[in-house]
């Protein structure tokens, strides 16, 4: 069973569309129980990072998505459920998050003719495009697999280690090329 | 690099998509599912319904159709018309629906807009605006915003709302050229970089794309994020393909791989 984490952080409506669209069943789930049961658990998210991490807290979901994180399950982070895997965040004043993943969180700045958030389809590594919406970006790092630029930054757009994924963009949004990534994740 | 965005806008009547001229004599055009597949297929970077006659009819939007488009094409869409309150914006975006426009009814209460941005976040509220050119002396950008299809003038300066709805909320906002609506006579370029350069939200350019050099300029001159088509796309006359590969030509940059 593929566990898709409702934490209270956005509207799940598409990515269980994206899933049904590939043929894989999902459950929707803030049950603790049925997290630590899964055999695959997607983390999405989107939101600030703050409430996020409270609703984590008072659902008490924070050990379990962390265990599946790093117990060699198939985890996939996305967008928010990616940038709470970090250390820590910028966002609402500075908030520890999750730590399953060594890096920061930080805003874009403020750039002539780069609006923030960036919304709208951007490379991963020069190839093909994604779709995403974010004011915040996650630092290159040690599992950087996806990088993307923006605003004059080179982002972390997509993190692979072993059985766990992240990506900044929305996999679910993002037509054909989203579908083979979600593909490709399950078949990993 | 982001790219520019190229937006079919289907406008929605009893379930079927027509496009008129000024608001006025409308033609069918087809299925909306099967055009919103057609465009997705075809490279388009996010769609647009207006249900367009919600609003004069006092009803609410068709769920329905949303529900359909949702679990049918797999890139971010958006929806408009027939929203009267936060519990049918959460039922579109609950429907699946990745946006929700409101026009008119932000005007009357511009509270629509923070209310929505606090429930479901800024990136899920499109402001809409229909301004038209105007020597009201409350508009010093030259420009006024009608509501209710160009039917009424509000005496509020176009770029002021725009602003004023990007502090309240608004994630994105949407600058429909009334004087330019239907002519495919190319997009109101002067208030659309005016308000591009007044706001820190993405600006979408809207009405009066013929060609794809009206796009170039919208994206070159105006300074838009992101351009909606209509006319020029649903004749057949022009496809999503021809006319990236034709702004690509002019250096803008655009989705290759879909």
């Amino acid at each position: 069973m593929t566990a898709i984490v409702d934490y209270r952080a956005g509207n799940l409506t598409s990515v269980k569309l994206a899933f049904a669209a590939i043929g894989e069943p999902v459950e929707v789930t803030s049950d603790p129980a049925r997290v630590r049961s899964a055999e695959r658990v997607v983390f999405p998210g989107v939101g600030a990072a703050r409430s996020a991490m409270e609703n984590l807290l008072e659902l008490g979901l924070v050990d379990v998505v962390k265990e599946a994180a790093t117990d060699g399950r198939l985890f996939l982070g996305i967008c928010l459920g990616m940038q709470i895997l970090f250390e820590h965040s910028d966002e609402d004043g500075g908030v520890d998050t999750l730590g399953v993943l060594p890096g920061r969180v930080r805003r874009f700045p403020n750039v002539p003719g780069c609006k923030v958030p960036e919304i709208g389809w951007n490379q991963v590594n020069g190839g093909a495009e994604y779709y995403f919406v974010h004011s915040y970006y996650a630092e290159l790092g040690p599992w950087t697999f996806g990088k993307t630029e923006y605003a004059g930054v080179e982002f972390t757009s997509m993190v692979k280690k072993g059985k766990l994924w992240a990506c900044q963009f929305h996999p679910e949004k993002s037509g054909r090329v989203g579908l083979e990534l979600l593909k490709g994740w399950l078949a990993c | 690099m982001l790219t520019k965005r190229i937006i079919p806008c289907l406008d929605v009547r009893g379930g079927r998509v027509t496009k008129g001229v000024k608001f006025k004599n409308n033609i069918d055009l087809g299925d909306p599912v099967e055009m919103a597949v057609a465009y997705s297929n075809g490279g388009a970077d996010e769609l647009v319904f207006y249900d367009i006659t919600a609003s004069a009819e006092r009803r609410p939007i068709d769920i329905g159709m949303v529900a359909a488009v949702a679990e049918t094409i797999r890139i971010p869409f958006a929806v408009g018309g027939g929203i009267s309150d936060v519990s049918d914006m959460e039922r579109v975006i609950l429907a699946g629906a990745e946006k929700v426009s409101v026009n008119s009814l932000a005007v009357r209460n511009p509270q629509i807009i923070s209310d929505g941005a606090r429930a479901f976040g800024a990136q899920c509220v499109v402001l809409g605006m229909d301004p038209v050119k105007s020597d009201n002396p409350k508009c010093p950008s030259g420009y006024e915003i009608t509501t209710r299809g160009f039917r009424e003038f509000t005496g509020m300066d176009a770029v002021e709302w725009a602003k004023r709805a990007a502090d309240l909320g608004a994630g994105e906002i949407v600058v429909n050229s009334v004087d330019a609506d239907g002519t495919r006579c190319g997009f109101e370029l002067t208030i659309t970089r005016l308000i591009a350069e007044a706001v820190p939200v993405p600006v979408v350019a809207s009405g009066g794309a013929g060609n794809p050099s009206h796009l170039a300029d919208a994206f070159n001159v105006a300074h838009a994020d992101a351009a909606i088509v209509a006319g020029m796309v649903h004749t057949g006359e022009w496809t999503i393909a021809q006319i990236k590969a034709d702004l690509a030509a002019a250096n803008v940059p655009v989705r290759k791989v879909w």
